[in-house]
This record gives structure tokens, sequence and C-alpha cells, in this order.
């Protein structure tokens, strides 16, 4: 029992310094990366035009449902023009960088991994270096750079479409004046707020991309399946633990910070 | 397309008592080999007797577990970066399943490694990639995927991009493995063709015993891990260990095995 704890241990403090060997060498190696510049045009395409329409569609009704919630229960107290903040605040401190995050992770990061997954299974990576090409340069350093590209941009339009969202709930479809939302929501969004909101886009995009690359990049390693399981298990693997970083990562990032 | 430089008698690739293993499984044990300079080289062996990891411990992609792989003289286990570096601007490998980016088109796969590995012009990169598709008559494919392109065109494009750096070595993995008897062929002819046009050495894995045996300088046979013949085609021929024999005379073997099935003996305990 101890042994085996000891093991275990041993094992996930070697991956995670493994891990961070491998994102280390993503971001350094893109500086003698050649002709970065077409790999990070269609790594910020699959990972930010590509999630347009899901973000839309999240944002929209993240947005109609804290409105819709948020009405009623602040009418309760009388309070119902406190809308705008309450909408505000939840998607710029916290809605906004997780769920975009999540959405990112589930379209773009999985599919990443499994691109990663059948390069390493089918030997292309392997192909990489034998022609004397970085592999981390090549396919991880545009993902990790168009991560902090993307990440940051798709929050923000979250944010707004959320708005837009809280917006309809509160003023189109309740009789909340829709100057009184737009002008509480301009006051109660001060500049640590929108700072918070990057730095958490940041580090979800730079941690979840380099879980995903990293995911795809050894699923040859994965000692218990083969091939095309191997694949599948390491898209699983990627998506579920980016998951759970996000959410780890933003309440370590809100305590630091608050 | 300039030749390397075959006039010197020092060998190109040395191979001094490399074991590999995974897990507890030895794959290699205590190998030695000499690849000649300009000659090509094949290796020969059943299946899973180690040919492929011995080929790609020669191409640095494998780590030895001991012994070492000498590149003109020089380990390559010890090497510095630059060092690795330009051997790996030296040598190609062509994967048994071809290994193309299927993100890039034929153009692009075949300019890869002119683009990211050297410090070429554009112009003449453009050059090198028209000339190795022309070559290799892929030139009115360039646009098209790996994927629309059918196993023996993927297999010339992957030659093409092994060849685009004029390397001085390259290894080939199986180069024939499920193709019929004609693209085998000409697959070896192709191999034997660039080979003498362009000079580089070359080591190629393969089951395919005749068309080996017609197209190599040398041959080396693999028996679980371990090297058990090393000389020129003709002297295999004549070579009267068991292990050699036992490879040449196989389709012997065939032809008598299923002349004993059909008159109802008793199928060999190593077929049954």
């Amino acid at each position: 029992m101890l042994s085996a704890t000891g093991r275990s241990t041993l094992r996930i403090v070697g991956e995670l310094g493994d891990f961070a060997r491998f994102t280390a060498r993503g971001f350094t190696s893109a500086i003698g990366s050649r002709r970065l510049g077409r790999r990070l045009t269609r790594a910020v395409y699959e990972q930010g035009v590509r999630c347009l329409p899901v973000i839309l569609i999240v944002g929209t009704f993240t947005g109609l449902v804290l409105g819709l919630q948020g009405y009623h229960t602040l009418k309760g107290f009388g309070s119902a023009s406190l809308l705008g903040p309450l909408v505000a605040n939840s998607l710029v401190r916290e809605l906004a960088p997780v769920l975009a995050a999540l959405m990112i992770v589930g379209q773009a990061g999985s599919a990443l991994t499994a691109e990663l997954g059948i390069q390493r299974n089918s030997e292309q990576i392997d192909a990489l270096e034998t022609m004397g090409i970085d592999p981390h340069g090549f396919l991880v350093a545009p993902r990790l750079l168009a991560a902090l590209i993307v990440y940051p941009m798709m929050t923000s339009f979250f944010a707004l479409i959320g708005l837009v969202g809280g917006w309809v709930s509160g003023s189109v479809l309740l009789p909340l004046p829709g100057s009184v939302y737009w002008s509480s929501v301009y006051r109660s969004i001060n500049p640590e707020d929108v700072a918070q909101c990057i730095v958490k886009a940041l580090v979800f995009g730079g941690l979840t991309i380099a879980l995903c690359c990293y995911n795809g990049f050894t699923a040859h390693r994965r000692s218990t399946t083969t091939g095309a399981r191997a694949v599948s298990a390491s898209t699983t693997r990627a998506v579920v633990f980016s998951s759970i970083s996000v959410l780890a990562a933003d309440y370590l990032i809100t305590s630091l910070l608050v | 397309m300039s030749k390397p430089d075959t006039s010197s008698s020092a060998p190109l690739l040395e191979v001094h008592g490399l074991r590999k293993q995974f897990g507890d499984h030895v794959v290699l044990h205590d190998l030695n080999l000499v690849v000649p300079r300009g000659r090509l080289l094949t290796i020969l062996g059943k299946s899973g007797t180690g040919k492929s990891v011995l080929l790609k411990c020669l191409a640095g992609v494998l780590a030895p577990d001991a012994g070492e792989v000498l590149f003109e003289g020089r380990p390559l286990g010890t090497a510095d970066a630059p060092t690795l570096a330009a051997f790996r601007r030296r040598c190609s490998y062509l994967f048994q399943g071809n290994a193309l980016l299927d993100s890039l088109s034929a153009w692009d796969n075949v300019a890869l490694p002119l683009e990211q590995a050297t410090l070429l012009p554009k112009p003449e990169i453009r050059a090198r990639v028209r000339d190795a598709l022309r070559r290799l008559e892929l030139e009115a494919d360039a646009a098209r995927y790996p994927s629309q392109m059918s196993g023996g065109m993927q297999k010339r494009l992957a030659l093409a991009r092994a060849l685009v750096t004029r390397p001085e070595i390259v290894l080939f993995d199986e180069p024939t493995a499920g193709l019929d008897p004609i693209r085998r062929n000409a697959v070896f002819t192709m191999i034997a063709h660039s080979q003498r046009e362009f000079g580089f050495t070359a080591v190629v894995v393969t089951h395919d015993l005749p068309e080996a045996l017609a197209a190599s300088d040398r041959v080396a046979l693999l028996v679980d891990g371990t090297l058990c013949f090393e000389g020129a085609p003709a002297e295999f021929q004549a070579s009267a260990s068991p292990a050699v024999a036992a490879v040449r005379d196989s389709a012997s073997h065939l032809a008598g095995q299923i002349a004993a099935i059909r008159r109802g003996e008793p199928v060999p305990a190593d077929l049954a």
C-alpha cells in the first residue's frame, strides 16, 4: 500500500515535471522556428474563428439566464436596477474566462490533441525529427502563441455577448429600462476587473493548450492502450485535465487577486 | 544535383556493440555493423527481429541502451546539438508508412525540410522541389494532398522528400511493404537508380529477398536481434549458414510444405 502510494506519487511528480519542461520548450522553441507566421495564422483560425459560433451561442444563453435569474432575485429585494452590475461582474470576473476556456478546449483543444496523437502514431513527429526540424517549434509553439492571442479575444467577446444577453433578458423581455441597465454596467466595470479577466484568459489559454498539446504529443506513451485507442484516451485525458485545471487555476488566481 | 563524396574508404556509419531493449524484451543484442560509403546495404530478417529498431537507432530517433552509432567515426549518442543537426541534414529517413504530413500538399511536404532546416533562398527551394517532383513523376500532382494519392504515389512522394535535401545517407524502412510485385520492382528500381544517380549511401530494411539481392551491394541478415550474416549478395547465395539458408530457401520450403499438406501429411509444428 505504502510503496504503491509512493510509486503513484513519483509518477505524478515525474509527469508534472515532464509537462513543465514540455511547456517551457514549446514556448522557447518559437524563437528559432522558421516561417512561424503561417502556422500561427492557422492555429489562430482553429482556436479562434472556428470557435466563434460556440462562444456566441454559449455567451448569449449565459447572459440570458443571468439576466432572468438576476432580475427576479434582485426584484425580491427591490434592487432590480442592480441587474447590470450583477451580470457584468459575474461575466467579467468569472464566467467569461472560465466558460470561454472550457468551450475552446471542447472545440479546438480536443481536435488538436487528436491531430497530434495521430501524427505521433503515424510517425509524422519522428519524421520531423529525422528532417532536422524541431517538432516542438513546428507543432507546439504556434498553438501556444495562438492561445495567448485567442483566449483574451474570445473571453472579451464572450463577456460582450453575455452583457447583450443580460440586456435582452432584463430590458427587452422584462421591464428594466435599457438606459438603467447599460449605465449601471458601465459604472460597475473597473480596470482591475478587466485586468483580472485578461490575466485569467492568458493563464487558461497557456495552460489548457499546453495540456492538450502534451497529451497528443505523448499519446504513444499511454501504457494501457495503443493506436487509435491511445489517441482517444489522450483526447479524453486532455479535455478532463484542461477543464479541471481551468477551475483550479480560476480559484487560485481569484484568491490571489481579490 | 551534386553527388556526395564517395571517394573516402572510411565507413559512413558504424554500429558497435549496439543493444536496445523495451522493458524486459531485448530487441538488439550487442550488434556490430559497418555501412560502407556510397553502397546499398540491405538488412533482411523476419518480422519482429529488430530491423526497424536498428534503422531508428542509425537515424538517431531511438537512443541505444548500450553500444554506440558512429557517423564518420564520431559517436552520435554523445554528439552536441550542432553535430546532431549536421548529421540530420546529411541523413534522410524513408518511413515504412511514409510519414507524410497529411495537412500539407505534396509540394509543401517536399519543401518542408528545405524551408525548415536550411537557409536556402526561396527560388533555390522552389527549383529543388520542382526538380525532385519531376524526377519522381509527381509534378502534375504537386497541389494534391497525401490522402488524395495512391500508395505508390505516396511512396514516390516520400522518396522525393527524402532526396530533396541531397542527403549523403538514406535509410529506407520497408519501402515496399504492402505493394504488389510490379510496384515492388518499381520501388527497388527507383531506389537503386536514385542511389547510382545521386551517389548516396543507402540502408534498406526489407522482406523482399529477390529484389534485395538484385539491387544491393551488401546484404545483412538479422535473426532475433543478432547479426547472422553480412556480405555481398553472391556470398549470401553461396552461404552454408543454416540461418541464411532458412531465409534464402523459404520459397522452396513453402512449395514443399504446400505439397505435403495437399498429400494429407501433418502440418509442420512451427506452422500449426
